[in-house]
């Protein structure tokens, strides 16, 4: 029932927002959307509380430890998103970069990405879940190229084009998991593709054919999470689009993506009794995190920063659910959501401090303290969270996962911490100039979103020094559950 | 056992027809002649799926046949006949390079495709497993086209034939996916379709053409 | 082995010999037929061998003595290739000593004594129609290889009369992938090696578009009517071996009786007139491709031979 709320009112106010979407009230209408799906989504994870792991509709849904938070956490960056666009975007239409009809464009399309990540997120059919991923990709396509300059253009093309061969792969992926499936699950046809039932046989499929899924589904889903080498999409669509795009490109869809490689994961570790597909994570995670660490020094633009700081932050979690164990996927879990939280945040306030000074360029932005305190400090802190300062919540997970590599993967530990120094530099000189310093620009028209943005910090500050039950129940049980 | 057997022999003909249309498709320069060797792809899938209904008994088969035929050889290439009548491409002539040198790169994956199709081969139950490598051959064929091409038309193009060839896999290992999922891979990609149109009219609003060449200037600054 | 075998063997050479010039002549009504103008008698190619024999030879001052060997050496492998190709009938016993691969040499020995004769005079054009002529062979030869090859795998012998009588003696019709993918192979192959449209323009008078042509140009009287001759039974040749590999339905096997022999004669008639029609169409069809486009044509029929092979790894068919 619940689920049927959560995924319902996204898609209904898609359907809204395409008729009234150029109407003064619609980035209201949106903000009512996002927060019915929020309280949706809390009655989902009270239920779950309550009663456990379920399944519904015929078994179509299955929600479990593993992904509630997820859909709790989409619910609510999307919401927090949803308040932050409804004057940035004004501001935006006031600065003559949107049209009444992009804006009803906006607005939908926002909403029908919502529904195809939440979607994605609490289906139990393998097939379903490409479909919901495709479905996500489609409808983000036309937001990043909305300002049709033709920077974003290319971005949009460039994201199109790899992504939609990334997707082609996952599906290539999932026909060779159906082949593997329909041996032993035979004749139930739809039930070969639904997850709890492969989970129940996955000892039993056969290894290679499980082998070759895992690895097209790895490379498939891996390029919508941003793991290099097929990262290159990412920098460009979260530069070129708009920052809300930006923030849930960042926020939600890497994490959707990630998730749908690891229950993929689940199912090979047990089809191939061996490390392969876990020292494959680790691989690709560490590639991406060294990568785009030392990409970040190269970065003029505000925006390319923080994606590159997306990809690094992927990687990591990449790595640390490629080590696996209760500790690892604990940590990789927690940091899931830290970086969801504190990356949106941290594109909200660029996002204003762009508006600000009309452009994405570092060294033309100065002296956010000065005019707009509440920006310069959300940037600032925002920042400081995501290089792992404490008490904020990515330091946490950040030991965690370091002190795994050193117990596990010694080899390791150097390459991550060379990496995770290297970003701090780049990310923390980049910083310093642009919160402090003096500037005449002159404030914004509209007073600045910033509650969301300090919201975000204090759940990560919060979740820094104390984790709620509940939750830490949920990790451990899903760590437990994605096992390795 | 003879009426099969033809069966089975007509539809390993039409996937050699199907994998002679994808090295077609990658020497072909003019967008016209890419998209009626497209339509003809969708021809050849949707025989060879009604021939497998046909030989398997298998009735859901026949509803897939009828979707491909609807969305493959009907709605897609009159969308994208239209948009290139609006784009004004039609005779549009793309300079490849090198096409011996793609040519022998392509020989070269349909033997990585080949020996990559070896196990599932050995695990599928369908008449029509063997087929299975061509499928893959023309899944990366397709990948091959789409990194050669400088044109935005023709990358879509090579981009649907990469589905083509998603399509037979999954038909020759596994009698095709629930119906369900068809019907949303279907949709997908009729949206994607869509999506590209509009995209392309962005492109040359923007550029003044659709040379990918173009959409090379996002670099690292 | 038998007379009666040496019997046929003379006699399918002799069979080769006389028809190909008619072969040659029907190519050409057909052309004109599609070209809608009115063609020269069937007969034509006859009447211009007896006037070139009967004309006298005017040789350079500085030919050498494999300028006036090198028609005759050139005429000589066609008909022994003539001899290996099971045209009517398997019988052959010279064929147990040459197999299919032999045959590509024996075409290649043509091939380079034509070239050597074309530089020897060292005039532009001959050295310029010698270099293209061995490009082109190059190319297609691992071509040719390959669709034996091909044929091989399917028939498990390299000699053609085996694989001829492989082919007939299988029950019902099987349709293999492998072998359309290796048809399609060699007649692209038969097009470039015979000098055919869209590769080169056997009607044409530009010397700088020539590659056979230019090669002949020295020539006069008996020499010019060897090589054409040459040439002509060249292209019969190849449309036996594309009989033999692909449509071997009609070629009397293994100890067969005069009227299976008539029956034989009769179908590789019939054969000849329909493959005739087709290639004047398609030449008609196609036009000529430029000469660097040339590496392109023959690197797709080395493509579809290597792909027939793996097909038929692949599905075993």
């Amino acid at each position: 029932m619940e689920i049927l709320l959560v995924l319902g009112f996204p898609l209904l106010g898609a359907a809204l927002l395409a008729m009234v979407g150029a109407k003064r009230y619609a980035a209201e209408v949106s903000v009512a959307t996002s927060l019915a799906t929020l309280l949706a989504a809390a009655l989902l994870v009270l239920r779950i509380i309550r009663h456990g792991p379920m399944t519904a509709w015929n078994e179509e849904f299955f929600i479990d430890p593993f992904n509630v938070f997820l859909v709790a956490l989409t619910a609510l960056v999307g919401f927090t998103t949803a308040v932050f666009s409804r004057p940035y975007m004004r501001i935006e239409a006031s600065h003559g970069r949107l049209t009444p009809g992009r804006l009803r464009l906006y607005h939908s399309m926002y909403q029908l990405f919502m529904a195809a990540m939440l979607l994605a997120l609490t289906t139990n059919n393998m097939g379903f879940m490409w479909v919901a991923m495709e479905m996500a990709t489609l409808s983000t396509v036309l937001l990043v190229s909305l300002y049709r300059t033709r920077g974003s253009i290319e971005a949009a093309w460039k994201y199109f084009i790899l992504c939609g061969v990334g997707i082609a792969l996952a599906l290539f992926g999932t026909a060779l998991l159906y082949t593997a499936a329909e041996d032993l699950l035979g004749g139930e046809g739809m039930g070969a593709l639904l997850w709890t039932h492969l989970n129940a046989v996955k000892g039993q499929l056969e290894p290679r054919v499980m082998g070759m899924a895992f690895v097209f589904l790895l490379v498939g889903y891996g390029t919508k999470v941003g793991l290099a080498p097929l990262h290159n999409w990412l920098p460009d669509a979260h530069a070129e689009g708009p920052t809300p795009v930006s923030a849930v490109l960042s926020g939600l869809l890497l994490n959707v993506a990630l998730y749908a490689v690891i229950r993929c994961k689940i199912l090979a570790d047990g089809a191939l009794h061996s490390t392969l597909p876990g020292h494959m994570l680790m691989g690709f995670g560490l590639l991406s995190t060294v990568l785009a660490s030392f990409f970040l020094w190269r970065q003029r633009d505000i925006k390319r920063l923080f994606a590159y700081s997306s990809i690094e932050h992927m990687g990591i979690i990449t790595f640390a659910f490629g080590m696996g164990g209760p500790i690892a996927n604990f940590a990789a879990l927690l940091h899931m959501t830290m970086h969801s939280l504190t990356k949106s945040a941290i594109f909200f306030a660029a996002g204003h401090a762009t508006q600000l000074s009309g452009t994405q360029r570092m060294d033309k932005i100065r002296g956010l303290l000065t005019i707009h305190p509440s920006v310069g400090w959300g940037l600032m802190l925002g920042g400081l969270a995501i290089l792992g300062m404490p008490p904020f919540g990515v330091f946490t997970s950040e030991y965690l996962i370091l002190i795994t590599a050193m117990r596990d993967h010694p080899w390791a530990t150097p390459v991550l911490l060379v990496a995770l120094a290297v970003a701090f530099g780049a990310i923390f000189s980049r910083l310093q100039p642009m919160v402090y310093g003096d500037t005449d620009d002159k404030p914004l028209p509209h007073s600045p979103a910033l509650v969301p943005v300090f919201i975000h910090l204090g759940i990560v500050l919060m979740m820094g020094v104390y984790i709620p039950p509940a939750l830490a129940e949920w990790y451990r049980l899903a760590a437990q559950l994605i096992g390795g | 056992m003879p009426p099969v057997n033809m069966a089975t022999q007509v539809v390993q003909m039409l996937a050699g027809a199907l994998l002679l249309i994808s090295f077609a498709m990658l020497a072909e320069r003019r967008s016209r002649r890419l998209l009626i060797l497209l339509v003809w792809q969708g021809v050849v899938l949707v025989t060879s799926t009604v021939l497998v209904a046909a030989s398997a008994h298998l009735t859901h088969l026949y509803y897939s046949a009828a979707l491909t035929l609807l969305l493959k050889v009907c709605v897609l290439p009159l969308i994208l006949f239209r948009l290139m009548r609006k784009l004004g491409i039609e005779r549009d002539n793309e300079p490849l390079v090198n096409v011996p040198t793609l040519m022998l790169v392509g020989l070269c994956l349909v033997i990585f495709a080949f020996g990559l199709a070896q196990p599932v081969t050995a695990l599928a139950t369908t008449v029509l497993r063997k087929t299975l490598g061509i499928a893959i051959a023309v899944i990366l064929l397709s990948f091959l086209m789409i990194l050669a091409r400088r044109k935005a038309f023709t990358q879509v193009i090579g981009f649907l034939s990469l589905e083509n060839g998603l399509f037979f896999a999954a038909t020759t290992t596994t009698y095709g996916m629930p119906m369900v999922v068809e019907l949303g891979m279907a949709l997908d990609l009729l949206v994607a379709v869509f999506i590209f149109g509009i995209f392309f009219f962005h492109i040359r609003e923007q550029f003044d053409s659709l040379d990918l060449d173009q959409l090379e200037s996002l670099k690292e600054d | 082995m038998t007379a009666v075998a040496y019997v046929w063997q003379v006699g399918e050479c002799l069979l080769a010999i006389a028809l190909a010039p008619l072969f040659a002549g029907w190519v050409g009504q057909c052309r004109a037929w599609l070209q809608n103008r009115s063609a020269p008698p069937l007969w034509q190619p006859y009447l211009i061998l007896r006037k070139l024999f009967h004309k006298d030879a005017a040789l350079a001052t500085d030919a050498s003595w494999l300028f006036r060997l090198a028609p005759y050496v050139v005429f000589s492998t066609m008909v022994v290739a003539a001899a290996i190709i099971p045209s009517v009938t398997t019988d052959l016993p010279l064929a147990r000593v040459a197999d299919a691969i032999a045959l590509v040499g024996v075409f290649a020995t043509g091939r380079v004594f034509i070239s050597l004769a074309a530089m020897d005079i060292g005039t532009a054009f001959g050295s310029m129609g010698a270099r293209r002529e061995m490009m082109v062979g190059f190319l297609a030869e691992p071509a040719l290889l390959m669709v034996l090859f091909s044929a091989f795998m399917t028939h498990g012998s390299t000699a053609l009369p085996e694989m001829v009588e492989g082919l007939l003696s299988q029950p019902h019709i099987v349709l293999h992938p492998s072998l359309f993918f290796s048809g399609v192979a060699f007649v692209m192959v038969l097009l470039a090696e015979n000098a055919r449209l869209p590769v080169d323009n056997p009607s044409t008078h530009l010397e700088l578009t020539m590659i056979h042509e230019a090669m002949i140009l020295e020539y006069s009287a008996r020499h010019l009517a060897l090589l054409e001759w040459a040439s002509w039974l060249k292209l019969f040749n190849y449309a036996c071996i594309g009989f033999a590999l692909f449509m071997p339905w009609g070629i009397a096997l293994h100890g067969a009786s005069a009227g299976l022999l008539a029956l034989a004669i009769a179908a590789l008639l019939a054969k000849l007139v329909v493959a005739g029609a087709a290639l004047a169409l398609f030449e008609t069809l196609s036009a000529k491709l430029r000469l660097f486009r040339a590496p392109e044509f023959l690197t797709m029929a080395f493509l579809f031979a290597v792909l027939g092979l793996l097909v038929y790894l692949l599905l075993g068919a």
